[in-house]
């Protein structure tokens, strides 16, 4: 409020004497200490056409523990202390401690499920104050109709990710487009929020295709893909929805057209990816793979930036009450520095982590989202997925 | 504007006369994509010269009697030193892992080194080439200063977000002050009495009491048409009359130019892209500003707060140092 204030009275152009209060050290508080749960569901995976890019087990996870530390690396000078605990969602809802100090998840807890799951746990009576940070699942619905007042977000949702997408377009003039869509559930979300993205951007997806074929196409590509695509309508671009990484990698160069590939392959609209290397991401890169011995992906981005995002609560409320904490993330005065050009904040309407959303192919960054020219009467960022007016999240009391 | 033309010819005559005798001022620049340095006269404007160092070089800092020139070489844990009459590398000193900004300190003899990936500060006998203190300190270390006096270094940690106060008798940190997101700078006053610190994802300038520690002050600023969440401060330097601040705002592109009393701003200076250090010239009569995206080095007139030239240097201009003729 405070913070409003100011910026109310300040002269445009000119340079505000800010209350210092908010930024002094806490005194040095003995016996602060956030024990922090790691909840993970280990999904079974469909079967995938390569045998390429396996998913490192500790995918998430080794986020987790790099922010962790970098926690206790500020804690160590306010008195501080973390720990961060790792628990198995098992299938019949119960718990496993698999490693750290804690027996049972405390009320500072990082989820790494698909939505059902979070949702399950979420609505759980004794879980109701807990601060819960979904680290993985983009489903729509969690930051809209199916949102919930104790989870957040820092994993960006679909709407983000196609937003993001749908920016670059039309900013290339890539206004026609057609898509192909995989047939897992996860692909219809993501092939839905490209829809939403591309109708919000004004683009058109002119024609849609489920993807039916079962020939290996290690083999094959090369022969069968220009058939599937020699039917689409002229366009601009190709869109791929396939989440489980499944077919989406033999498309490039087997179109019948030479066009470009985007969504889940080609130009990929991504939390994070190996190829950033920008605003000091380079030193976030190398701590990671210093303790995890391979790339930061996205889900290992969003478990560094939930436990970071408490870990800067803690600082600066010199508390670990999970209310407190709460209040503090979804306020004003929150900001985090995520590597990724932009400071890193929390819609007050949806728990959702604002977030850039960069577009790479696997050895560069293309352009990073929010595009230039998208404007935003707040923050830019708010361009990206459910803006305050499209949500129907009424969990959150917007000041 | 044919004014100032013809005294650039006539200055370029004299020097083409004269050329045994450096009476022109000297901006020394390094180029961390490049591995070198550009040397600029700063009278005429123009790169003269061109040298060779160590890998990524960021930090640079000229010895109290320009003697030397010390420049961090990143990617090859060193500090190159330089004879700046040559621009040949005299001899390297070994500076702990990934050395990205220093600070000389008064005795001329030790320098206060961050590095960056091993969260450390290092001091530095440039003499004896030993390292005589480490101090653990927070997560990426980057902006190092040392206080007129000579009593108090202080290092800043982006991720930890922290000033590190280090008592250079003892190299103990005795205090630690927090401050907004990512610091990357920080830069006493003349007097010792203030210390400026730069957050460039906070996007604000805190200005720190010395003797006590504590934030005073917290500046934000706005330009229109700007996002205010593009203004991300990085480079200070404040004028030794105590009267002005120049910032460098990183993608914002501009240079904000603050009263250092009042702390309102005085303006704001187009520059190129991604303006990431200052460095003085000529008495405090330019300040010149590296451009890290656009690679060029922006030179601006402190008496009339215009953008007087920009020069093309190597890719990644970081640091700068001024060598009066």
């Amino acid at each position: 409020m405070q913070i409003y204030l100011v910026k109310l009275s300040a002269a445009i152009f000119g340079v505000v004497c800010a209350v210092s209060a908010a930024f002094n050290t806490p005194a040095q508080a003995e016996g602060i200490k956030a024990d922090i749960s790691y909840v993970r569901l280990t999904v079974e995976r469909p079967p995938v056409l390569s045998n390429l890019d396996p998913i490192p087990p500790d995918e998430g996870l080794a986020g987790a523990v790099l922010g962790n530390n970098d926690n206790a690396g500020t804690g160590k000078f306010l008195g501080h202390k973390y720990s961060l605990s790792v628990f198995d969602l098992l299938k019949d809802g119960t718990l496993a401690p698999i490693s750290g100090p804690l027996k049972q998840p405390g009320d500072l807890i990082l989820i790494d499920a698909p939505a059902v799951a979070i949702l399950a746990f979420a609505d759980r009576p004794a879980n109701a104050d807990h601060l819960i940070l979904n680290v993985r699942s983009p489903d729509v619905a969690l930051r809209d109709a199916n949102c919930r007042a104790n989870v957040l977000h820092t994993a960006p949702s679909y709407a983000m990710r196609g937003d993001a997408l749908a920016q670059f377009l039309l900013l290339r003039r890539w206004n026609d487009l057609v898509m192909i869509e995989g047939r897992h559930p996860a692909d219809h979300a993501f092939a839905n929020a490209l829809q939403s993205s591309a109708r919000k951007f004004g683009l058109m997806i002119k024609q849609v295709k489920k993807w039916v074929i079962d020939a290996d196409l290690r083999r094959t590509a090369s022969t069968e893909l220009p058939l599937l695509t020699q039917e689409f309508p002229r366009h601009d671009i190709l869109i791929v929805a396939d989440e489980t990484d499944d077919f989406a990698r033999y498309l490039p160069y087997n179109t019948w057209l030479p066009r470009p590939i985007a969504g889940s392959e080609g130009i990929t609209p991504v939390a994070w990816s190996g190829a950033v290397e920008s605003w000091g991401a380079a030193q976030l890169q190398a701590r990671f793979t210093d303790t995890a011995a391979r790339t930061m992906r996205p889900v290992d981005y969003a478990a560094w930036a939930a436990i970071r995002s408490i870990g800067e609560a803690v600082t600066r409320t010199n508390s670990s009450d999970a209310a407190s904490l709460r209040n503090y993330i979804l306020s004003a005065a929150f900001e985090l520095a995520g590597f990724k050009g932009r400071k890193l904040s929390f819609r007050n309407w949806n728990g959702q982590m604002r977030q850039v959303i960069h577009l790479t192919h696997p050895r560069a960054v293309v352009a990073n989202a929010p595009l230039p020219g998208f404007l935003h009467q707040h923050s830019e960022l708010d361009t990206l997925g459910l803006d305050a007016p499209e949500s129907t999240c009424g969990a959150f009391d917007n000041p | 504007m044919y004014k100032f033309y013809h005294l650039r010819l006539a200055a370029a005559l004299v020097m083409g006369l004269n050329a045994q005798t450096a009476l022109a001022g000297e901006m020394w620049i390094t180029n961390e994509k490049d591995h070198t340095v550009s040397v600029i006269d700063t009278k005429t404007l123009k790169v003269k010269a061109t040298y060779n160092v160590g890998l990524r070089p960021r930090g640079i800092t000229f010895a109290k009697d320009f003697s030397e020139l010390y420049i961090c070489a990143s990617d090859d844990d060193a500090i190159d030193v330089l004879d700046p009459n040559t621009g040949l590398v005299i001899r390297r000193l070994e500076s702990g892992e990934d050395p990205e900004q220093f600070a000389l300190h008064p005795d001329n003899k030790h320098l206060y080194i961050s590095n960056e990936e091993d969260a450390l500060a290092t001091v530095l006998n440039v003499e004896t080439g030993e390292a005589v203190a480490e101090i653990d300190v927070g997560i990426e270390p980057e902006g190092m200063a040392v206080s007129p006096d000579g009593k108090i270094a202080i290092v800043t940690s982006e991720t930890t977000n922290m000033v590190h106060w280090i008592d250079t008798e003892s190299a103990e940190i005795f205090n630690n002050t927090l401050v907004a997101q990512r610091p990357r700078h920080g830069e006493f006053s003349k007097s010792g009495d203030r210390l400026w610190v730069s957050s460039e994802i906070g996007g604000t300038i805190a200005i720190i009491d010395t003797a006590t520690q504590e934030i005073i002050q917290t500046l934000n600023m706005h330009i229109p048409g700007i996002s205010d969440d593009l203004i991300q401060p990085v480079g200070i330097r404040l004028t030794d009359d105590g009267t002005k601040a120049f910032v460098a705002l990183g993608p914002a592109n501009h240079v904000a130019v603050i009263d250092a009393k009042t702390f309102e701003a005085i303006g704001f200076v187009l520059v190129g892209r991604r303006v990431w250090h200052l460095e003085f010239a000529e008495d405090e009569k330019q300040v010149f500003a590296t451009n890290g995206i656009s690679g060029d080095v922006t030179v601006i007139d402190v008496e009339t707060l215009k953008p007087i030239k920009t020069i093309k240097v190597g890719r990644f201009p970081w640091g700068a140092a001024f060598r009066p003729g």
